[in-house]
């Protein structure tokens, strides 16, 4: 069976429609959409990808007051008194593995998220009140989503990327939150958001055990100023290229498509390497000619086939590769019900092997170092086959450098030292001006803010690798300060790599007439192309945490110690001690003969009577000595009754 | 140190010798011995990587006081900043930071032994003007004084309450016994009356009659007027260092507040950061003012008690505010006489609060051996005016 890898993204669209008297009725009616897709797509490591795509729009409109048909009333009320302009919730779990399920397309790029939550947004408010806005929505987000996404509202969580991470900026705030873990309590909320829940349409296809059993899923929902979309995928594998039905996959079928969505589609797409490669086979088999292949015979090719014959086929135009160009077989279901459900299947002919394409560097993050001291943190940048491709041939004036940009946000705890960066290219240490374009450092403030580093590098197209390292010290927090279970370690958030050279877009046209698709369309949106690092785990030292009083009563202690003796030092006066003492001795002076007496006749001795008390300048000495011969012995006992049981 | 007055050409040997080992271990073993980046030397007072980092912000038009790394003075970062930068190798910076240090330690240790030999002869020539009444004269380096306690205050905040011995030191001249005894040479005959109004009357009388222990108001006023000059020149260098960055204000809060409000919770020799790591927040701020407070608190007893000896009383308070202040470490002017306390320490117990304890003990008991010593000149002189009776 095939093993799903799923992504969600809802994407919900506000439209602002600025001038609101003059819009016609009947518009404003139509004003109000949504649609569902959902695009399958066969990985090269036996995994399937399902991508689901509901989108929906709303412009602003006082046609029902408050009320919306289709829009969910929360996030509309969230845009408006948030005033966001766009805004992007991911939950994921797993992590996508760039290498095998591709980096480069659309899909990837757009969809692929950290490990946990990811949040930002950007807001239509002045700058002094960003921050206040953000904290609100936080809140709100942690509510909509039972999630514990409050936890973004502290200072020391969230940054404000100036260039690196978007190119339009100042209002933006990032944050996320790479523990947290997502279940069923985060995608029921977000199910909510659809107008027919997971009751009907594509969404009835989300069974939670068949979601959650894949490697890896993330939801998203994706909100901006003209609109809000919500997305979710998912991807599943398995040994030898398998075939696979949506009843395999979801454990479900499609029993007709949700009432209130205005189209509601599903896709498979098979990549441009897949289809070249398929060729190829054809080529080596029946040495069958043409370009034209998969036009033929829809349900019918030699190697692979459709349970349901698709109703369109859209090649992909303006290919970005030399190899091949991807397919995308549509499937509309319109016309099925709950006596005829929607069952699409995919079953493999002959075996074929292709791989994806990816981003133009391999990109990943680790730790170096050992102790509870200190460390580094290394970026490494391998090169691709795809980045070996680039052009080499303008060597002429200026060498081909490959732009790098590099977001990265270190929790305070972690203090970077950035004059210690330095950049390897092949393993020769480089200078940093060589390499690095632009850097923008805000370093970490302990407890208010993290420390955040963006950089652009110009790499040579033609390295093989390069590594950023970056040393730091750990930090040592308050006892209070510490999560439930501190020894497991604290997260570092994924770094982001973006590829500004490189625009990622797929355009597919059927019969040469683009496709009105909202799911289409957003793959022909050119995007920088993004890739996330590994989340890092940093052991911190822990204290010991059943022994803050043990603490305070030493310290006390110490402090006790110093206070008194020194001022009893200091207080000591030796002339009067001697006057006191005096005047002590002719006090006692008589108990001290009946002492006296009374010892002698213990003895049996003749009485005789003490002397006078002797010169304290003569046998002083003798005294201080003993006194201070008594002090060392209890003070080794003492020191010895410690090492004997504590030691 | 004091010992070595008449053995010259041993404190030499032993000088240079200490100077090559030094360079031995900086040059062949860079990285095994390199204790720069232990605890127990770098603080985030001291830490040159701090230094390097806020010197780096400097460089890149940021202020050195963004984030939480530098705490120490702005000129510092224009004066020991430009050896921080790797050129080229990586090792040719730490090479010249640790000669530097060299330097700075050879320069401190002759300055040590001079004082040594100064206190040495004031002793035993204040011991001989017990009969002959002569007393040392200090030579009028006050502004110098004001300038190093100027920077030193700025630098790290505790030396500040140095300003007690210095003027004691500025206005009655190096460690002397105590000046009863003079009184008691001099008016020895009525010295049979032990009450102590009648004491106090008496010094009244010799402070006004005997020109020996003048209390040299001139000096001390002088000594002000360069500490101000002093102060107002650095903070004016200070400003210009940051006019691009950010005022006095922020320095002020990043050097001086930092000490004063112990953030930073990594592990030193000292136990502020023991305490506030794991004492309950609602009594952080009253257990910050509770500490600083000890440090203050025995500044005047100590003042009242040892105004006789203010090089002893300027070793007291060292010694106190380096075993309590928020950011100790080792590497202190203080540094032989607490080494020698922890190789003690480090035999008997390697129990780091013991450490502490002991450390406390050295203080107190350095204090009362001195007030014995002078209880013991005193005894050594009344008995004569006793037997004379």
């Amino acid at each position: 069976m095939a093993r799903l890898l799923s992504i969600f993204a809802l994407l919900v669209f506000v439209l602002h429609v600025t001038s609101e008297s003059t819009g016609e009725v009947v518009e404003q009616l139509e004003g109000e959409e949504f649609t569902e897709e959902l695009l399958f797509r066969p990985l090269p490591d036996r995994k399937v990808l399902s991508y689901f795509h509901f989108e929906s729009k709303v412009p602003r409109t006082n046609s029902y007051g408050h009320h919306h048909r289709l829009f969910p009333k929360a996030i509309y009320q969230l845009v408006h008194k948030y005033r966001i302009t766009e805004m992007e919730l991911s939950f994921t779990q797993g992590r996508w593995n760039y290498e095998s399920w591709g980096g480069f397309d659309p899909v990837a790029s757009s969809n692929a998220k950290p490990p946990g939550v990811e949040l930002w947004a950007v807001f239509d408010v002045p700058q002094d009140q960003v921050d206040a806005s953000w904290k609100n929505l936080t809140h709100t987000l942690s509510g909509l989503f039972c999630a514990s996404i409050n936890f973004l509202e502290s200072s020391t969580m969230y940054s404000a990327p100036d260039w690196s991470f978007r190119s339009l900026s100042g209002n933006l705030r990032y944050g996320s939150l790479p523990r947290e873990a997502v279940c069923t309590e985060n995608l029921t909320p977000w199910l909510k958001l659809l107008p027919c829940r997971d009751k009907a349409g594509l969404s009835s296809l989300m069974n939670r055990p068949s979601i959650y059993r894949g490697f890896y899923h993330s939801q998203r929902l994706h909100l901006t100023s003209d609109a809000l979309e919500t997305n979710a995928a998912f991807s599943s594998s398995r040994k030898l290229q398998p075939s696979w039905s949506m009843n395999s996959l979801f454990g479900r079928t499609v029993e007709g498509k949700c009432a209130l969505a205005k189209s509601s589609n599903v896709y498979v797409q098979l990549e441009g390497s897949l289809v070249y490669n398929m060729k190829d086979t054809w080529n080596d088999i029946e040495g069958y000619e043409g370009e034209e292949v998969p036009y033929e015979g829809f349900g019918s090719n030699p190697n692979f086939g459709f349970s349901v014959s698709p109703d369109r086929m859209m090649k992909e135009v303006n290919s970005f590769h030399k190899e091949g160009s991807s397919i995308l077989y549509g499937f509309s279901i319109k016309d099925y019900h709950s006596s005829k459900p929607f069952d699409l299947g995919f079953r493999w002919k002959l075996p074929v092997t292709w791989s994806c394409v990816k981003a133009p560097l391999r990109a990943s993050r680790f730790l170096m170092g050992s102790g509870n001291e200190k460390g580094a943190i290394a970026l490494s940048l391998q090169s691709t086959e795809w980045s070996e491709s680039l052009p080499k041939a303008h060597n002429d004036e200026e060498k081909c450098r490959l732009r790098v940009d590099v977001f990265q946000v270190v929790p305070w705890y972690i203090k970077v030292y950035y004059h210690t960066a330095r950049l390897f290219v092949d393993g020769v240490p480089q200078s940093l001006g060589d390499v690095i374009e632009k850097m923008h450092v805000s370093p970490s403030e302990d407890k208010v803010s993290p420390g955040v580093m963006e950089t652009i590098l110009r790499l040579p197209c033609d390295m093989k690798s390069a590594s950023l390292t970056l040393e730091f010290d750990k930090g040592f927090l308050h006892i209070d300060e510490y999560p439930p279970d501190a020894n497991q370690g604290f997260d570092i958030p994924s770094a982001i790599i973006s590829f500004p050279d490189f625009q990622t877009c797929l355009e597919y046209t059927q019969d040469n007439t683009s496709i009105k698709s909202p799911m289409v369309s957003k793959m022909q949106e050119k995007r920088k192309i993004l890739s996330y690092t590994e989340v890092l785990l940093v052991p911190l030292t822990t204290p010991d945490f059943s022994m803050p009083y043990n603490v305070i009563t030493i310290t006390c202690t110490v402090f006790a110690l110093y206070f008194g003796s020194l001022l009893n030092a200091l207080r000591r006066r030796a002339g009067e001690e001697e006057r006191f003492l005096k005047s002590k001795d002719k006090n006692t002076s008589k108990l001290r003969l009946l002492l006296s007496k009374l010892s002698a006749k213990l003895r049996g001795r003749a009485w005789e009577p003490p002397t006078s008390t002797p010169p304290s300048s003569s046998s002083s000495p003798k005294l201080i000595s003993s006194k201070v011969i008594i002090k060392i012995v209890l003070i080794a006992a003492i020191g010895f009754g410690w090492q004997y049981y504590y030691g | 140190m004091e010992k070595s007055t008449k053995k010259q050409p041993w404190f030499w040997t032993s000088a240079v010798a200490s100077i090559i080992t030094r360079l031995v271990l900086i040059i062949y073993f860079p990285n095994t011995l390199n204790f720069s980046s232990r605890p127990e030397i770098s603080t985030p007072l001291t830490s040159i990587r701090r230094l390097a980092e806020g010197y780096w912000l400097k460089q890149s038009s940021m202020s050195p006081y963004a984030g939480s790394m530098y705490h120490g003075s702005p000129l510092l970062l224009s004066i020991l900043g430009p050896l921080t930068i790797d050129r080229g190798e990586g090792q040719r910076s730490h090479l010249l930071f640790s000669l530097a240090f060299v330097v700075a330690d050879f320069i401190t240790a002759m300055l040590i032994r001079s004082i040594g030999q100064l206190l040495q002869i004031a002793d035993s020539q204040s011991l001989k003007s017990l009969g002959a009444g002569r007393l040392l004269k200090v030579s009028g380096l006050v502004p110098l004084a004001a300038f190093g306690w100027v920077i030193a205050s700025h630098l790290s905040l505790y030396p500040a309450i140095l300003v007690i011995p210095l003027v004691l030191l500025i206005g009655s001249g190096l460690d002397t016994p105590p000046r009863k005894l003079f009184v008691q040479n001099k008016y020895g005959d009525d010295q049979n009356e032990l009450s102590s109004d009648t004491h106090r009357k008496h010094k009244g009388t010799t402070n006004g009659t005997s020109n020996l222990i003048v209390f040299s108001w001139r000096r001390v006023v002088l000594f002000f007027f360069w500490a101000s000059v002093w102060a107002f020149y650095v903070l004016v260098l200070c400003s210009i260092s940051l006019k691009e960055f950010s005022g006095l204000g922020e320095m002020f809060k990043r050097t001086y507040g930092f000490i004063l409000s112990v953030e930073d919770l990594s592990p030193n020799i000292g136990l502020l950061w023991y305490f506030f790591a794991e004492v309950f927040d609602f009594f952080r701020d009253f257990f910050l003012i509770v500490f600083h407070i000890n440090i203050l608190f025995m500044v005047l007893p100590l003042a009242i008690r040892l105004h006789h000896r203010p090089c002893f009383l300027a070793f007291v308070y060292i010694a106190i505010s380096s075993v309590l202040k928020s950011y100790p470490s080792v590497n202190m002017q203080f540094s032989f006489f607490l080494f020698s306390g922890y190789l003690g320490t480090l035999l008997l117990s390697p129990v780091m609060h013991n450490l502490w304890i002991w450390r406390i003990i050295l203080v107190v008991e350095s204090v009362s051996s001195m007030l014995s010593h002078d209880r013991a000149l005193k005894q050594a002189t009344t008995p004569v005016s006793k037997k004379v009776l």
